[in-house]
């Protein structure tokens, strides 16, 4: 799998506040790293301008490999039950066996059940499925372990690890911790630029 | 993966289908069927004037379907997991406009047979009637597709969609109706020229909309 994400001198604002600067990492295949910082420093922000979803205020991102993004908005249709709503996005990506990522997140009984009434940890599971399934060599998880209850969160910690050391690259942005062997870490906050106003409101 | 799109877009938007988005047909029956209540049982009158009243209720029914048309795939990161895929926001508008317009163009087409029976309409206004919804729904579908996307991050956005697509709409209503008073089927040209400008332009304009709805 070849993978590679760099993000050279980042600057993410929100409205006319810039959130953090200056953030340079570079990452390759078989690396991990996890994203720390307070609630509302930017995490989500960051990984949205990583993903390409929006500009960033200054620097650049630069990706080889193809990258899915896990949030808290899987994008699964509420109306439909799981198992039709995980089939379209299984069918977008040609999945050969996508049944085997949703056994290993423990999906396959709740397949019947219409998305509506899952819980905020089963959609977790439910979007960590549709990405395992696809293969692609770059993870950006947003607050993957966020609503899953103990086993679970041993589960994806053990997915991630495995997807680390079969060759992919994974980032992840929690405030939890999270133990996963040779990962790195980032303080969001140490890049926080220090105005006297934000110190003020603060 | 673009007909796997259309498919999903058309599950979620068309009548009966489960996705309860039969509102607009419904709509379109009860204002025919209202009128006649409302002006009285002659025929003249209802003859003269139904072919209008089906225009501004094929309009007005264009309203409805508006406020689910974008915003909930926005809030549910459908078009975020797209992009990511490779897919454009012009290929996703223009898939979502087909299925916007199947799902309520066709519809209201064969809901006009009964509204002309409850307005007295006669043969020749019905087949200039069917021919200018059928030239004009395209159009109408397409605006409903830039407001619904240019609104979607909006609070208010879904009552605001109603009072933007009325004057934007009216110039197919004018050549619509237009092709009625004359009994010809001339203006209907333009009815059809618009809505090609229209749908060549929306998915651009809804796409651009989506993207700049994201930089917040």
């Amino acid at each position: 799998m070849q993978a590679q994400l760099t993000a050279t001198n980042l600057a993410c604002r929100r409205g006319d506040r810039v959130l953090f600067q200056k953030l340079s990492f570079a990452l390759s295949e078989g690396q991990a790293l996890h994203i720390t910082g307070a609630n509302g420093i930017g995490k989500t922000t960051l990984m949205r301008a990583l993903a390409g979803l929006s500009t960033p205020f200054v620097g650049e991102v630069q990706r080889e490999g193809e990258l899915g993004l896990l949030d808290e908005r899987p994008a699964l249709d509420l109306e439909q039950p799981l198992g039709k709503a995980l089939g379209f996005w299984n069918r977008v990506d040609n999945c050969e066996n996508p049944s085997e990522a949703q056994m290993r997140l423990g999906l396959d009984r709740l397949l019947e059940v219409p998305v509506r009434y899952l819980s905020t940890g089963q959609r977790k599971r439910a979007g960590l499925a549709a990405l395992l399934s696809r293969k692609v060599p770059i993870w950006l998880l947003d607050e993957p372990l966020s609503g899953l209850d103990v086993a679970a969160i041993e589960t994806v910690t053990r997915l991630i690890e495995k997807h680390v050391k079969s060759g992919g690259l994974a980032l992840i942005a929690s405030h939890q911790r999270i133990e996963i062997e040779g990962l790195q870490s980032l303080e969001l906050g140490d890049f926080v630029p220090s105005y006297a106003e934000w110190e003020e409101e603060e | 993966m673009i007909g796997s799109l259309l498919k999903r877009d058309l599950a979620k938007f068309f009548p009966f289908a489960g996705g309860g988005a039969s509102l607009p047909v419904m709509f379109f029956v009860a204002v025919a069927m209202l009128y006649p209540f409302a002006v009285g049982p002659d025929v003249n009158i209802l003859s003269r004037t139904g072919g209008g009243v089906v225009w501004i209720a094929a309009l007005l029914a264009a309203i409805l379907p508006l406020e689910k048309l974008v915003a909930n795939d926005i809030e549910l990161g459908f078009f975020d997991q797209l992009r990511l895929r490779g897919l454009t926001e012009e290929v996703m508008m223009a898939v979502r406009l087909i299925a916007h317009w199947l799902s309520f163009g066709p519809p209201l087409i064969l809901a006009t047979f009964p509204a002309a029976a409850l307005l007295a309409i006669d043969g020749p206004t019905l087949h200039l009637l069917l021919l200018g919804l059928l030239a004009g729904t395209p159009g109408l579908a397409a605006i409903g597709l830039m407001i619904a996307a240019l609104t979607a991050s909006l609070r208010a956005g879904a009552a605001l969609s109603g009072l933007l697509l009325i004057p934007l709409a009216l110039p197919i209503l004018i050549f619509g109706t237009g092709a009625l008073a004359r009994q010809d089927a001339v203006s209907l040209g333009f009815v059809a020229a618009i809505s090609l400008g229209l749908v060549a332009m929306a998915p651009f304009a809804a796409g651009a909309a989506i993207r700049a709805a994201r930089e917040v």
